[in-house]
């Protein structure tokens, strides 16, 4: 008899708890689903109508149909140059930083006095406000009368023309980016340490060098942060903005080589209040992420390895 | 093992004492070799910041000085003065410290609210929600950047901090995220044993859930800060007058047509950054935790 009733009573209230969960967790949760829907997914509908569309965001948008599409693969040569001048930065700056990083993490890693010290100087590009990195940058990388023309003028040469010509432009805000790895190279470390030193030791049992050790110990146990660095620095790259907007004013100079993407799509809206067109550049940046982090994802089953299949 | 060497025959004594001495030989060339490495790359990661130091304290005809200088005599110390009253410094300061602070306090109180929802109430559409917070992580910021403007404008809150704080005040999805991951390892017995005393989950959430989660929160609020300190294009989108600068905005100022005042402007920016480095300075175990808990999601 006493049992049946503790158990009604526990059904009972049971049963309006999950009623009451239901209420608290709405209520809980509650400014991150008006959030979600007001600055997230309103604005991503409007975007996509706004792409379909001519509008200064002061009249009414008219709908022009795929036209903003075509203009900006026909037409637009400011455009493409931006195009390429994006995937040339991603494609070149994000495995010179995952080297980098890793490298440095490593060296790291080896049980070395004043660890903690490096680590924080390695850290501290990352914590200079943008606009005073890219202004020091600017200031250090004048040609010829700079602190980087220094060496160049020591041996009697002029040096390249870093940021002021197009063929060099590209590759100096490559460099430039590297500086700024600190975040990961505290994620690498992070995850060095996390390598379980039996691993260590059965390869030593094995008779592994250190090489053999590094390749199928340490890489396959670093693989999920790799992995983690690839996505996160493939979005950033594609959204670049500051610095060289900060650096040209945003004027693509020289030659539009400093032209990225995101600035164009800025320009575009802010400057020529074509936001309807910017709009579509921006859509089309969110597919061409997509496409890309899909497939890092679906590459990731062959390269990635989880220790215990978790996660 | 610990077989003391004078116990052994000479031989093997002389054996085991050579190989701990070769041991120690490797050992040191290795730690030469790595601060070979990593030295040169300390000196270029501190290269930009030594730089700007040093230029704070140059006379304008030492700028571009060869061969460089790197400790100018003499120290030009009244760059930092007139750094502050070339342009209002200390307005831009008060703007850019208001919008950081409000919009910390607001992404804080928040996220942690959704955080509990999402990992401590088990509720049905909780997964959803979550996939949804993640997915976000993956929209670049311009497909949402237009729209937000023009519904801004028609709010009436362009050329306003709202548009800098008020979003803040619904959750981010970054923190959120973290701070869900963090609550998950806080044991539910302790919730469970809270609710059959009576408790509500706001109390639960209030004495028990974030007293147990200070550096987690301790991490959002350094992330965030540090975010809204060095926001640039925010700013740059919202704000046109000049009473409402952020110091990113207001650096601009010592530039004029006729060239930069770079001993000025290096000046500002040393004090741009200086607070940034003394809280990482004295917070560094909590920036690293945190950093290395949004690497776990893999």
């Amino acid at each position: 008899m006493a049992t049946t009733v503790a158990t009604d009573t526990f059904q009972r209230r049971r049963l309006s708890q999950g009623t009451r969960h239901t209420i608290n967790g709405l209520i809980f949760a509650s400014p991150w689903i008006v959030g979600l829907l007001a600055f997230w997914i309103y604005p991503t509908l409007a975007s996509a109508y706004y792409s379909f569309t001519k509008y200064n965001g002061v009249r009414n948008p008219s709908w022009t149909g795929i036209a903003n599409y075509i203009e900006l693969f026909s037409k637009d040569e400011e455009f493409l140059a931006a195009v390429y001048n994006t995937v040339y930065f991603a494609v070149v700056s994000i495995p010179l930083a995952i080297i980098f990083a890793f490298g440095l993490a490593l060296m790291l890693n080896a049980k070395i006095r004043a660890q903690v010290v490096y680590r924080t100087i390695y850290f501290l590009p990352t914590l200079v406000p943008e606009v005073a990195l890219a202004l020091v940058w600017v200031f250090i990388f004048t040609p010829h009368s700079g602190l980087i023309a220094a060496p160049f003028r020591a041996f009697g040469f002029r040096g390249p023309c870093w940021l002021t010509c197009a063929e060099w432009a590209r590759p100096t805000l490559v460099l430039l980016a590297l500086w700024i790895i600190g975040q990961q190279i505290i994620l690498y470390l992070a995850g060095l340490q996390d390598v379980p030193q039996d691993l260590y030791d059965a390869a030593d049992v094995d008779g592994a060098n250190i090489f053999s050790k590094f390749r199928n110990v340490t890489v396959p146990i670093l693989t999920p942060v790799i992995f983690f660095h690839l996505v996160t620095s493939v979005i950033g790259a594609l959204n670049f903005f500051a610095i060289p907007y900060i650096m040209t004013g945003g004027t693509g100079f020289p030659a539009n080589s400093t032209l990225f993407y995101s600035i164009y799509l800025y320009k575009n809206a802010f400057h020529y209040l074509e936001m309807g067109y910017a709009s579509a550049m921006a859509w089309l940046l969110f597919m061409f992420t997509l496409i890309v982090t899909l497939f890092i994802w679906r590459s990731a089953r062959l390269w990635v390895f989880y220790a215990g299949g978790e996660e | 093992m610990a077989v003391e060497s004078s116990q052994l025959p000479p031989t093997l004594a002389d054996d085991h004492s050579r190989r701990l001495m070769v041991k120690r030989l490797k050992s040191m060339v290795r730690s030469v070799l790595i601060h070979t490495g990593l030295i040169p790359a300390a000196f270029v990661f501190l290269l930009p910041f030594l730089w700007m130091l040093s230029t704070s304290l140059k006379p304008d005809v030492q700028f571009y000085s060869y061969p460089p200088v790197l400790i100018p005599s003499p120290l030009q110390w009244s760059n930092f003065p007139d750094a502050v009253t070339y342009i209002t410094f200390f307005l831009y300061m008060r703007n850019t410290l208001t919008i950081a602070v409000l919009a910390t306090v607001g992404v804080l109180i928040s996220s942690s609210l959704v955080a509990y929802s999402l990992a401590r109430i088990p509720w049905p559409g909780r997964n959803v929600l979550f996939i949804l917070t993640l997915a976000t992580l993956m929209l670049p910021f311009q497909v949402t950047m237009i729209p937000l403007f023009i519904v801004f404008k028609n709010f009436g809150w362009v050329n306003s901090w709202l548009p800098l704080i008020v979003p803040h005040w619904f959750g981010g999805a970054l923190y959120i995220f973290l701070l869900r991951q963090f609550f998950m390892t806080i044991p539910m017995e302790l919730s469970e044993a809270a609710r059959i005393d009576g408790a509500s989950e706001f109390k639960i959430y209030f004495s028990i859930l974030l007293p147990l989660s200070k550096p987690a929160l301790a991490t959002v609020a350094i992330f965030e800060f540090i975010a809204r300190w060095r926001d640039y294009i925010g700013p740059l989108i919202y704000l046109s007058d000049q009473e409402l600068y952020t110091l990113s905005l207001g650096i601009y100022e010592y530039q004029s047509q006729y060239g930069a005042e770079w001993g000025l402007l290096m000046a500002a920016s040393v004090m741009i950054t200086l607070p940034i480095i003394l809280l990482f300075f004295f917070l560094q175990k909590t920036f690293v935790q945190g950093i290395a808990l949004t690497g776990i999601k893999g």
